[in-house]
């Protein structure tokens, strides 16, 4: 790892600079983790008297349970909806963006505000207009002869937290996006039209291919976003329904651990998600370093 | 002021590898002296080792009669000044010539009075107040001087100061630094690898190789009397001529030519220096040597020969004419010779 | 951008256009809902243009006359939400920054092992141990409580391999100078590398404030005493009534309350927050 050259001889000082995040850590991130690794180990019996060792018992029951491998696929399903929609819209803006020169600052401005909004605030909006009873879109689409009612349909209700997800999301990949855009030479983009390429044949040829690892980025970060930052806005819209139709993995976490009390259960999905994360959270390290740069 | 002595020093870091061995150096009160070598030779090393920015693994440095081994920079009374200046760029130039002596809790008067007198002697007066990004390279340079100077230390540490300055203003900075340097008698430790900065600042020379030292002289003792065929070679330019040749019965033959010396029979090396060769008279002993180009430097003109496969240059008033064959010489009392292993043969 | 044709830089103008359009939508609506009276939610057709109503909704949503659907007034959970973000965020660079100067200004035993430790916080956000960490945080009794709130927040790795990164891009010269001129470790954290830490601890402070303002989970998790409330938090639970219709209006005001703070940051600081999450990225 990187060091200085010349470094303060001091014994104590160290420690005492690194006490209080380490103590954090331990406390809030490190000693929950190995008791979550330890719970899932655990089940406790009906009453809630007796807790006994039962080995993997509740990670076999956890894969065997339809309702956990039906919060697999719709976490799939919403991760790459979610994903794909944010990241397209955003590079389609950024795109755009890259073209014009003066009016660009007032477009970013008008574009990345989103982020600072939160999720939940997010999910609370889009519940606002797509509201069965009161919302403007259901008008709208009814007029045109959709009925929407995502409080009864589940294809409605998935499509009701994808827009949300992905409204939020498209503010961040914009701006990473038009920093990678400008991140490729004009000279490239040039020669490729000297060479006889349209417009869209280069954004295909040279633009997309030379994005790659800021896509490739975002394409992670996008993913580990609606594993879990997607909780507020599945609890303000659909709270995980109708009947399980949106029910991430991490909302299930939740409801089976505060709301439905199965610690065991929640302990096991808790260390499946570390899993995940974990694997991730490696993938991306490694592309990372790897970005190209001229 | 004070002596600074340097006994048996050494650096071997973990693992084995050492950049340092041995050193052995009594620099006196008041002088200049100047560590000089190719990069990797451990000057550096050496004077940090001095600083306190390096730990020393072997051997003693004393700064007056203090030995200085454990001691923190700061309580070792030095100043240095760094070759990319080093000054706090958020601070003024004022400020940062004052940190240090607010450190020491210097009281504020005095710290003024030795911030302008600094400024006057380095003509920085006119800047005080602006801040270093705001400086040309020499500006910054003199901050970095005042720097050092205002703490009024016991010896000056300097670390290749000149080497991020183009040309001219390293010719007259290098005025600048000894002028200082004699108006004020602090001992002072210079670190460079240009052979010619070394030879002008220089009381004495203290030429390192490899981690150990080859020669410490003054400057025209090292120039005319170098010890070893490194120090001949790196010291002077154009770098000393080397030849091959054999002594033998009282006379050495090198380069086709037959010279009388007073030393043992066998192989050894010759050094000649390019100011010392001359064209062969009458009668002469000669070197045949054939041109291959010509340098002109205005003043002189070199000549770059070939003689015996080897290459010799040789340096000619400015209107000496030069052919494509010509027959040089050399008198004996000019020569350099060298042993097999390297060392002077006298 | 090499062609210069026209109806290209059009096409992009338009596409921009409607990329504001659809991003500023719910916002918009959400305002205009927020300026009218309920009953003219009833029919379903939203009315595309602020209301009359808009003082008479925010001065009842701050200052909590409204009994049916929230029992807080709305100022004490902008309080609380502005201290747990200041919390977080102070918080967070105070631990994050001196960790980071430890970790490249020392060398000592286990210093490698502090740095793994911090590193995998970046695989544990609170998601994945929310039942375990609630557990501590009420064994400590830190439930209903600042400290609760923001405390089990703010040692994550981010800020700390920011200010890593940033510390070692300083020159050694510098560290060597203030050691030669005489000062320690702690002068020369205060008198050099802070100063030259500066933008970087701006920038990390608007990443930071918005994301300790939008925290949801967490706090949800940790207060039940409806003083605790923040506003980010109490959204939802406006919008969560049984027994009527709830009063879109209010939760509109609400919604648009509690954007207010972090999007007037971004839009003032853009070039800061731009800066922070591109460096926090790398």
């Amino acid at each position: 790892m990187q060091t200085k050259r010349t470094i303060f001889r001091s014994r104590g000082l160290p420690y005492l600079l690194l006490a209080p995040q380490l103590a954090i850590t331990i406390i809030f991130f490190l000693w929950p983790a190995g008791q979550a690794v330890w719970q899932s180990f655990l089940r406790e019996d009906a009453f809630g008297l007796k807790t006994s060792f039962v080995g993997l018992a509740n990670y076999t029951r956890l894969f065997h349970s339809p309702d956990y491998l039906n919060a697999m696929q719709v976490t799939l399903v919403f991760a790459v909806s979610t994903a794909a929609l944010a990241m397209i819209l955003s590079l389609l803006l950024a795109v755009a963006v890259d073209r014009l020169i003066r009016a660009s600052r007032w477009y970013t401005t008008l574009l990345v505000w989103p982020y600072a909004v939160a999720p939940a605030v997010a999910g609370i909006l889009w519940w606002f207009i797509f509201n069965p009873t009161i919302g403007i879109m259901p008008y709208v689409l009814a007029s045109v002869g959709i009925s929407w009612n995502h409080l009864l349909d589940k294809g409605d209700a998935m499509l009701l937290v994808i827009v949300a997800a992905a409204w939020k999301q498209v503010s961040y990949n914009f701006l990473f996006f038009v920093a990678g855009l400008q991140s490729i030479p004009a000279s490239l983009r040039e020669a490729a039209a000297i060479d006889g390429a349209g417009p869209v044949k280069r954004f295909f040829t040279i633009t997309l291919p030379l994005l790659s690892p800021t896509t490739f980025f975002l394409l992670v970060v996008n993913v580990v976003y609606t594993l879990f930052d997607t909780f507020p806005v599945i609890d303000a819209t659909t709270e995980g329904g109708p009947a399980q139709a949106t029910n991430t993995l991490v909302y299930k976490v939740y409801m089976d651990g505060f709301v439905g009390l199965d610690l065991g259960s929640s302990a096991a999905q808790s260390v499946v998600l570390m899993a995940i994360v974990i694997s991730l959270t490696v993938v991306q390290f490694r592309f990372v370093e790897r970005r190209v740069t001229y | 002021m004070a002596a600074i002595t340097i006994e048996n020093l050494g650096k071997t870091y973990t693992g084995g590898v050492s950049a340092v061995r041995g050193i052995d150096i009594d620099i006196r009160d008041g002088e200049f002296v100047v560590l000089v070598g190719p990069s990797g030779c451990g000057k550096s090393t050496l004077l940090r080792m001095i600083a306190g920015l390096e730990e020393i693994t072997e051997g003693e440095v004393r700064i007056g009669e203090r030995v200085v081994n454990r001691l923190e920079p700061a309580e070792r009374d030095i100043a240095m000044v760094f070759q990319n200046y080093a000054l706090y760029p958020h601070m003024s130039v004022r400020q940062n010539l004052s940190y240090g002596l607010k450190n020491r809790g210097t009281p504020k008067a005095e710290i003024a009075r030795r911030v302008d007198e600094a400024a006057r002697i380095l003509e920085i007066g006119a800047y005080l107040d602006r801040k270093p990004r705001a400086l040309s390279g020499g500006q910054r340079q003199r901050v970095a001087m005042g720097r050092a100077i205002v703490r009024e230390p016991a010896a000056f540490l300097f670390d290749e100061p000149l080497s991020n300055l183009d040309a001219k203003l390293r010719v007259s900075m290098r005025g600048e630094i000894r002028a200082l340097q004699k108006r004020l008698g602090t001992t002072s430790v210079y670190v460079t690898h240009d052979q010619l900065e070394a030879m002008t600042l220089a009381d004495r020379l203290v030429v390192l190789r490899d981690g150990e030292v080859e020669q410490i002289g003054a400057p025209l003792e090292v120039y005319r009397r170098p010890v070893s065929t490194f120090v001949a070679e790196f010291i002077g330019s154009p770098a000393m001529n080397m030849l091959d040749g054999e002594v033998a019965g009282g006379t050495l033959r090198v380069g086709g030519a037959s010279l009388p010396v007073g030393a043992a029979p066998g192989k050894v090396k010759v050094g000649m220096r390019a100011e010392d060769m001359r064209l062969a008279g009458l009668g002469e002993t000669a070197i045949p040597a054939r041109l291959a180009y010509v340098e002109e430097l205005g003043a002189q003109r070199l000549g770059h020969f070939e003689v015996e496969g080897q290459r010799l240059i040789a340096a000619f008033p400015a209107e000496q004419a030069l052919s494509d064959e010509m027959a040089l010489t050399v008198d004996p009392s000019a020569l350099h010779i060298f042993g097999a292993d390297g060392r002077r043969i006298d | 951008m090499v062609e210069n044709q026209r109806w290209l830089d059009i096409l992009a103008h338009i596409t921009l256009i409607l990329g504001v359009v659809v991003v500023a939508f719910p916002v918009y609506i959400a305002f205009i809902a927020s300026t009218h009276h309920p009953v003219e939610f009833m029919s379903g057709m939203m009315p595309l243009l602020p209301g009359d109503n808009m003082v008479n909704t925010y001065t009842e949503v701050l200052s909590g006359g409204v009994r049916a659907q929230m029992t807080v007034p709305l100022t004490l959970m902008l309080t609380n939400s502005l201290i747990m973000a200041l919390s977080i965020a102070i918080g967070k660079i105070v631990i994050s920054i001196l960790s980071a100067f430890a970790i490249v200004y020392f060398r000592f035993p286990f210093r490698m092992t502090a740095f793994w430790m911090i590193f995998i916080t970046l695989m544990l956000p609170v998601e994945v141990r929310i039942v375990p960490t609630f557990k501590v945080v009420a064994d400590l009794g830190l439930l209903n409580s600042y400290a609760g709130l923001s405390i089990p927040l703010i040692a994550s790795a981010t800020a700390t391999f920011l200010f890593r990164q940033v510390f070692l891009t300083i020159p050694d010269e510098l560290m060597e100078a203030a050691r030669i001129d005489g000062a320690g470790p702690m002068k020369f954290f205060r008198d050099i590398l802070l100063p030259l830490s500066r933008t970087n601890i701006a920038a990390l402070f608007v990443i930071l404030f918005i994301y300790g303002w939008n925290q949801y989970l967490w706090p949800i998790l940790v207060t039940t005493d409806a003083d605790f409330y923040t506003i980010v938090a109490g959204i939802k639970r406006m919008a969560d009534v049984v027994d009527s219709e709830p009063l879109w209006n209010f939760i509109m005001a609400t919604a648009v309350l509690a954007m207010l703070p972090p999007v007037l940051v971004v839009i003032f600081m853009q070039r800061l927050f731009v800066k922070g999450l591109v460096e926090t990225e790398k």
